[in-house]
């Protein structure tokens, strides 16, 4: 089971863990303790994952280019 | 313009209006080039519904735009295609209403592969040769990355395909690093865009990007060359950001295309590539996210049922009591009195066997033993006598059966006796004539070899009247030797003469042996006077 902190978790980490919790309890072979701390991690994986897919704002911005170098953004209009 | 200012004065030459500069240049050209061969790379080839076709004639440093008419096509045996290399026939002429000039195409004919595309693959080889395009290189995709780098023209329909499908998919933070996607400066700003994506730091004032698309649309193998420059492609190679390249249409496929960690066929695929779709992602939550609540509420469930199963499952602690308590009631009752009973019926036995344990008992007991001693004695005395008869009457059998025998045995020795003494006489009879008739035998045999013998001899051609000349012993047999001998002596068959220089002495040898003769030796003489 990976032990990184669920909030340092990229998405695909964050579903691959989650599946693999569903997995383990769905097989019904983990102990009761053991149990209730796998939902307790499923469900944190699960908000986490939610919390990133809600976070799709779409923004497109031009870079700003000096001398071969970024050094702001600008937004990018009627795109 | 300085010109004009600096020196208003004006020229003694000619003023030409454009058509007449435009026609004197057109003049000049068709005279000069009245019929040329030109080879090289056909390029941006387009055939409009006019049926005229347009296209360039290129090497690596010049373009030449060429034209061939309707009716030149269709005599044409091999049309002109992108890429191709060709030596072109035809004459060179003006377009003065754009100021240009081109090549009227009469025929073409090809010359070998494409030059740009032998130069394309050489580069390919070379590149792939240092490990550029080495799969081990690959990075992979991020599955969502939360910035996009995208590095392309800002106007288009490049960027708009990839903004679109990002918003149906996964809207994201795009950024756009602008850059020419044709042209001179093309291959310069792309490689410049790369590397500037990757020198950005995470949290400076511009996001650093998950994942970076390098998008063209499609065009002409010229349009799209910049992407095939070197500099792109190491700079695409080295990026630590993963890399989608999406240059051209699927069937274009430029050198940033094997540096790149994904090649997209279009834009839009590289969209996709890209990110996930939200909506499915969001549904696969949800449906993990009850799949999770259901599990373990099952589990409970399945618990509790267990639970309660094993308790139905498990007895009444009265019952567990009751039975073994009943039995112990029913046990200890019957105790005291099972002890009486006991120790009575032992007693009765023990009596029972002690009434019969007395003297006499013993005493009848010996006397039958004794009994039985008696008779068993009486009996064996019997026996013995009886086994002593049956083998003494077995004896006797035997010995009246010996008596007969022998006298058999020695009438038989007794004849054979008689018979052999018969042979013995007979053979001894038989040996003892065998040898004197052998000797007998013999003796014929040597007096008949002896005559033989004798009748082989000289002794008997004496008799004949021939006679052996002898001089002192040896046989002479012609007159020399004769004439030399100092004496000669004459064998006749009934004697021998010796004639010398001494009186001639008969001597007679008696008998026609051969047995030496004893004479006198006698000096020699002188030869035949003295023989007689």
């Amino acid at each position: 089971m990976n032990d990184k902190p669920v909030a340092e978790m990229s998405f695909e980490e964050a579903m691959l863990a989650l599946e693999g919790v569903v997995g383990q309890l769905e097989r019904g072979d983990v102990a009761l303790e053991q149990s209730i701390a796998l939902y307790e991690r499923g469900a944190a994986l699960k908000a986490h994952c939610a919390g990133k897919l809600k976070d799709a704002e779409a923004k497109v911005e031009l870079i700003r280019v000096q001398e071969g170098r970024a050094i702001g953004t600008t937004p990018a209009e009627g795109m | 313009m300085d010109l004009f200012e600096t020196d208003p004065a004006p020229s003694n030459g000619p003023e030409f209006t454009v058509s007449e500069l435009s026609g004197a240049v057109k003049k000049v050209i068709e005279g000069e080039f009245g019929l040329v061969r030109v080879r090289g790379e056909v390029g941006r080839l387009s055939r409009p519904a006019s049926g005229h076709l347009y296209f360039a004639l290129k090497d690596d440093k010049a373009s030449l735009d060429a034209v061939s008419w309707k009716g030149q096509v269709a005599r044409m045996q091999v049309r002109p295609e992108e890429g191709m290399e060709v030596i072109a026939t035809g004459r060179m002429t003006t377009f003065p209403g754009q100021s240009k000039y081109q090549l009227i195409v009469e025929d073409v004919v090809p010359a070998g592969a494409g030059a740009l595309m032998a130069m394309l693959e050489k580069r390919r080889v070379a590149l792939s040769a240092e490990g550029l395009f080495d799969q081990t290189r690959k990075k992979p995709i991020p599955y969502l990355p939360e910035v996009i780098g995208v590095v392309t023209s800002p106007s288009g329909a490049v960027i708009r395909d990839i903004l679109h499908r990002l918003a149906d998919r996964f809207p994201r933070h795009v950024l756009i690093w602008p850059v020419a996607v044709q042209g001179q400066a093309c291959a310069a700003e792309v490689a410049a865009a790369i590397r500037g994506f990757n020198a950005i730091e995470p949290g400076g004032n511009v996001r650093r990007p998950d994942v970076i698309i390098v998008a063209r649309g499609g065009g002409s193998l010229e349009d799209l060359w910049g992407f095939n420059e070197e500099i792109v492609v190491r700079a695409a190679a080295a990026s630590n950001i993963p890399l989608i390249s999406a240059v051209g249409h699927e069937t274009d496929t430029t050198l940033i295309d094997y540096a790149a960690d994904l090649r997209a066929p279009t834009p839009t695929a590289a969209a996709e590539l890209a990110v996930p779709v939200r909506l499915e992602l969001l549904a696969t939550n949800e449906a993990l996210g009850a799949r999770l609540i259901r599990s373990v509420v099952m589990g409970l469930g399945r618990r509790a049922e267990r639970l309660r199963d094993l308790g139905r499952a498990l007895p009444r602690p009265e019952s567990l009591v009751q039975g073994p308590g009943q039995r112990l009631d029913l046990w200890s009752g019957k105790l005291g009195s099972a002890l009486g009973l006991g120790v009575a019926r032992k007693r009765g036995v023990f009596e029972s066997r002690a009434g019969v344990l007395r003297p006499q008992t013993l005493l009848n007991l010996i006397e039958r033993r004794r009994q039985g001693l008696e008779r068993t004695n009486e009996t064996m005395a019997a026996r013995l006598a009886r086994r002593m008869d049956s083998s003494k009457a077995g004896l006797d059998k035997w010995a009246s059966r010996l008596a007969p025998a022998l006298s058999r045995l020695v009438n038989d020795a007794v004849r054979r006796g008689v018979e052999g003494r018969i042979k013995l006489g007979d053979l001894s009879a038989r040996m003892d004539s065998a040898p004197a008739k052998r000797l007998a035998e013999l003796d014929r045999r040597l007096e008949a070899l002896d005559r033989t013998r004798l009748t082989l001899g000289y002794a008997e051609t004496l008799k004949r009247g021939y006679a052996v000349v002898r001089g002192q012993g040896v046989v002479l047999t012609n007159r020399a030797a004769a004439e030399t001998a100092q004496s000669l002596e004459i064998e006749f068959h009934d004697g021998r003469v010796t004639l010398g220089l001494a009186a001639s002495t008969l001597v007679s040898t008696g008998g026609a042996g051969t047995g030496a003769v004893k004479h006198p030796k006698t000096p020699s003489g002188p030869g035949q006077g003295s023989l007689f």
